[in-house]
């Protein structure tokens, strides 16, 4: 090999390249984010279902609700516990959940995800900027 | 004791009986189990929701003279309904407005009509057909007949924005979002999700309304103007008045079967 030389300057210049955001990085795992509750989430004690069950399941139940809504015309939800609610993200979830940028954004942006809910659906009523 | 071939043959005999049988009691016992308290949910329709087979309207045009009386249902229902007011003409979204009869019943025109009638506003909207052209054209069932009560509907997340259902529907009950609406709305009704940019909107026959037990923002508007009620029940008011006056609709010929009916 002639340019034995250059070779092995790429190779390492590469695998520099390559591995620097994680050397970079090294130690620093950004922290799982903190959700803030309303005083009126908090005095709910529970949401629609367990807190459990909405961290993991919140974006499926959303989805059987609209399609619940909208093509069944059915809109009062009635969770195990037999307690009912109106099945509307403006008029429900983001009546209790009305600080958007403590709660939901801090999750979503973590795990970096873009829901556009809130292009149609505006934020809470009750909620001044 | 020796095994004889018998034996054998008893043995595993009830072996499979028993196999056969153990999904089959595991299916008994499972089921009280399975709906444990994270699974069991239900839904309801509500306790004031109106119901009816096919929701039907009644529109006595006698009532209706000038812009003035027809103002009044339009402003209720794109109120209500976060409906924009678009300044540019090929880029107006409209639930329910006003035309001619020229406009609203093409073919159906005589020469030299009662200018009363000519020039009579005449309000259209979305018909509910019975057998929607619309439903048929859309590829992503974003617009559907609601099999409850005959409402076509939009799932406005489902619309691609293809515009087939426009050039479907006879009645061009549907407007476009060329654009995104919002800086057009001058009041949001933040009860009432607006629209996105690229989606296909009309008159909802204002379901959401009939599921708290309301009438209609342009029915209750038109103070007895219009009429709204189930098709199918023979007592209802819109039969009562499709009964006891003379009633046409737009482009029946067209057998989509609309269900909104004028009185001339």
């Amino acid at each position: 090999m002639s340019n034995r030389k250059g070779v092995i300057i790429g190779i390492v210049v590469f695998l520099a390249v390559v591995t620097f955001p994680f050397l970079y990085n090294r130690g620093k795992a950004a922290p799982a984010p903190e959700v803030e509750l309303t005083e009126k989430a908090k005095a709910a004690k529970q949401c629609v279902r367990s807190t459990d069950y909405m961290q993991r399941e919140h974006m499926k139940i959303l989805d059987l609700w609209r399609h619940t809504v909208v093509r069944r015309g059915e809109r009062i939800y009635v969770n195990p516990q037999g307690k009912e609610f109106n099945m509307s993200l403006s008029n429900t979830c983001l009546d209790c959940h009305s600080n958007k940028t403590e709660f939901c954004d801090r999750c979503h942006d973590y795990a970096s995800v873009r829901p556009y809910c809130w292009d149609c659906h505006i934020d809470n009523p009750k909620e001044s900027k | 004791m020796d095994s004889s071939r018998r034996q054998i043959l008893k043995f595993f005999g009830i072996s499979t009986l028993a196999m056969s049988t153990k999904p089959l009691l595991d299916a008994f016992a499972a089921d009280p189990a399975a709906e444990g308290a994270e699974s069991k949910e239900t839904f309801l329709a509500g306790p004031e929701a109106l119901k009816a087979r096919q929701w039907a309207m009644v529109i006595d045009t006698r009532e209706f003279h000038s812009l003035e009386d027809v103002e009044p249902l339009i402003e209720a229902c794109h109120s209500i309904h976060n409906v924009p007011n678009l300044p540019i003409r090929r880029h107006e979204i409209k639930w329910i407005w006003e035309t001619e009869y020229k406009h609203a019943f093409p073919m159906k025109g005589a020469r030299f009509m009662a200018e009363e009638l000519e020039h009579r506003p005449f309000l259209v909207l979305c018909n509910h057909c019975e057998n929607p052209s619309c439903c048929r054209a859309c590829p992503t069932q974003a617009t559907f007949k609601r099999e409850s009560d005959g409402i076509v509907l939009m799932d406005f997340h489902r619309c691609i924005g293809c515009r087939f259902c426009m050039a479907a529907c006879p009645y061009g009950a549907r407007s476009f979002n060329f654009r995104d609406p919002r800086p057009f709305i001058a009041e949001t009704n933040k009860k009432f999700p607006t629209r996105a940019k690229g989606v296909v909107e009309k008159c909802n026959f204002c379901a959401e309304r009939l599921a708290v037990g309301r009438l209609p923002a342009c029915v209750e508007a038109s103070e007895g103007k219009v009429t709204f009620g189930d098709l199918y029940d023979p007592d209802s008011p819109v039969r009562e008045r499709i009964k006891t006056n003379y009633t046409i609709r737009r482009k029946q010929s067209l057998g989509t079967e609309p269900s909104i009916y004028y009185i001339v």
